[in-house]
């Protein structure tokens, strides 16, 4: 039976990991490379590293932290933020990332998938969606970090990206992000259900009850979270131990 | 010597680390006339079929790869690299592999997500000469959306359960080949990626 992921996020900004309370007083969690040693260790499923101040950066910082982080571990990872074009996405994957996060560039090439698909493969094609409560059972689509709306319903945003070839949905509730007040577990069950592809559940992980709905309720098939495991309130596998106790399929 | 193909398009680092950790010499190649020095080789998985194969005929590596089969030597294919080994792959329209075992790579027609994306054990059918049976029922990394149907059922080494039983890797003679990633599934994988090196290793002392 397949298990279900956890997967602790490292947002990186200038080759450092950070973790923004809704995307803004970054407080420094450390080294990316020393981090993502310590998940592969301790048994975490897969990591993400989000560049968060990319999108017109000089690039090479993140080239050069993706590939001393692929040298280090054997645990599959994806690289997301900023990233805009087929050639980053080809430098990223020879660097060693398993697989991309897409994000505002989808908004204008949507297409970007279909090509990165044809080249890498589905399974490398992540269209990350930041999705805000805009109404009931409503939510849009936001880019540059939060900082805008796009007017596009999240629903056949992800629809839209699975057809085009996306092999997973990295989906982020700006209403909780940095809350720690758990997923926003209606749009995570929406979105799960109505696409085939993967969807990992982000934004608002407080407590070990959170993760479990994030599954349960929310009908994730991978949860992330970010500062929980940064600090050290929790170790992978007190998450895993939890949740295998309560009747998830882990894997320890 | 341990030789992993490569064709250009991702990085190898990984395969070609988790070989260098137990000291077992290895080198990434982009000449098919290399495979000769080899006692043992590698063809990864990186990016989709068609371009893969595509990628591989260009080279000339198509046929040094089926040489180098066919000369007895230990081989190990992963993820793709299982895939390419068959006849053809309706990925992206009908492809034609390498053809080196009869059968066809088909795509996952079920209710569960697709890409098949995670950890998921594998059962063995069947003993292996080289990955060492204490693997039985472990969780190793997966992800694809397609996998093979083998002909020759008798070449099933283990299979893993997602909604279907499908083959998660096959063996025959000389030739392992899995549709999990060992380089990426920890220390589990890291042990599958010795028992391989070990195998290569003996096959050298004959």
């Amino acid at each position: 039976m397949l298990s279900k992921r956890i997967i602790p996020c490292l947002d990186i900004d200038n080759g450092r990991v950070v973790k923004g309370v809704k995307f803004l007083n970054l407080v420094d969690a450390g080294d990316p490379v020393e981090n993502a040693k310590f998940y592969d260790e301790e048994g975490a499923d897969e990591l993400i590293l989000l560049d968060i101040t990319a999108s017109s950066d000089n690039r090479s910082i993140l080239f050069d932290t993706v590939k001393k982080v692929a040298d280090s571990i054997h645990t599959p990872f994806t690289v997301g933020g900023g990233i805009r074009t087929i050639e980053e996405i080809k430098k990223l994957i020879q660097a060693g990332a398993d697989k991309v996060s897409l994000n505002t560039v989808l908004v204008k090439n949507p297409e970007i998938i279909s090509e990165g698909a044809r080249k890498f493969g589905s399974q490398a094609m992540v269209a990350a969606i930041d999705a805000k409560r805009v109404g009931e059972h409503k939510w849009n689509i936001f880019i540059k970090g939060g900082r805008e709306d796009t007017g596009l319903d999240a629903l056949l945003w992800a629809s839209k990206l699975e057809s085009l070839g996306a092999g997973e949905i990295l989906l982020t509730s700006m209403d909780k992000d940095g809350t720690k007040k758990g997923y926003d577990l209606e749009l995570v069950r929406t979105i799960s259900e109505t696409v085939k592809i993967p969807v990992i559940a982000s934004g608002g992980v407080g407590t070990l009850e959170d993760l479990y709905r994030g599954i349960t309720e929310g009908k994730a098939d991978a949860v992330l979270a970010a500062s929980i495991f940064h600090f050290r309130e929790y170790s992978i596998r007190q998450v895993k131990e939890f949740l295998k106790e309560k009747g998830v399929s882990i894997r320890l | 010597m341990i030789g992993i193909v490569n064709y250009q398009r991702g990085n190898l680092n990984n395969v070609y680390r988790a070989f260098t950790s137990f000291g077992f010499e290895t080198e990434i190649t982009d000449s098919p006339e290399n495979l000769e020095r080899y006692n043992g080789l590698v063809l990864p998985g990186v990016g989709a079929f068609q371009d893969a194969m595509e990628t591989l005929k260009k080279t000339g590596f198509d046929t040094a790869i089926k040489n180098y089969i066919q000369s007895g030597r230990p081989f190990m294919g992963i993820c793709l690299g299982l895939q390419l080994l068959f006849e053809e792959s309706l990925e992206f329209g009908k492809t034609k592999g390498l053809g080196v075992l009869k059968g066809k790579v088909v795509p996952f027609q079920i209710s569960l997500k697709v890409p098949h994306m995670g950890w998921n054990q594998i059962r063995f059918s069947k003993p292996s000469r080289f990955i060492q049976s204490d693997l039985n029922g472990e969780s190793f990394y997966f992800v694809h959306s397609y996998f093979v149907v083998p002909e020759e059922k008798e070449i099933i080494l283990s299979t893993t359960s997602y909604e279907i039983d499908f083959v998660s890797s096959i063996e025959k003679d000389n030739v392992f080949a899995c549709q999990f990633h060992p380089e990426k599934s920890q220390k589990k994988g890291l042990k599958m990626i010795k028992n391989f090196g070990d195998a290569c290793a003996r096959y050298t002392s004959h």
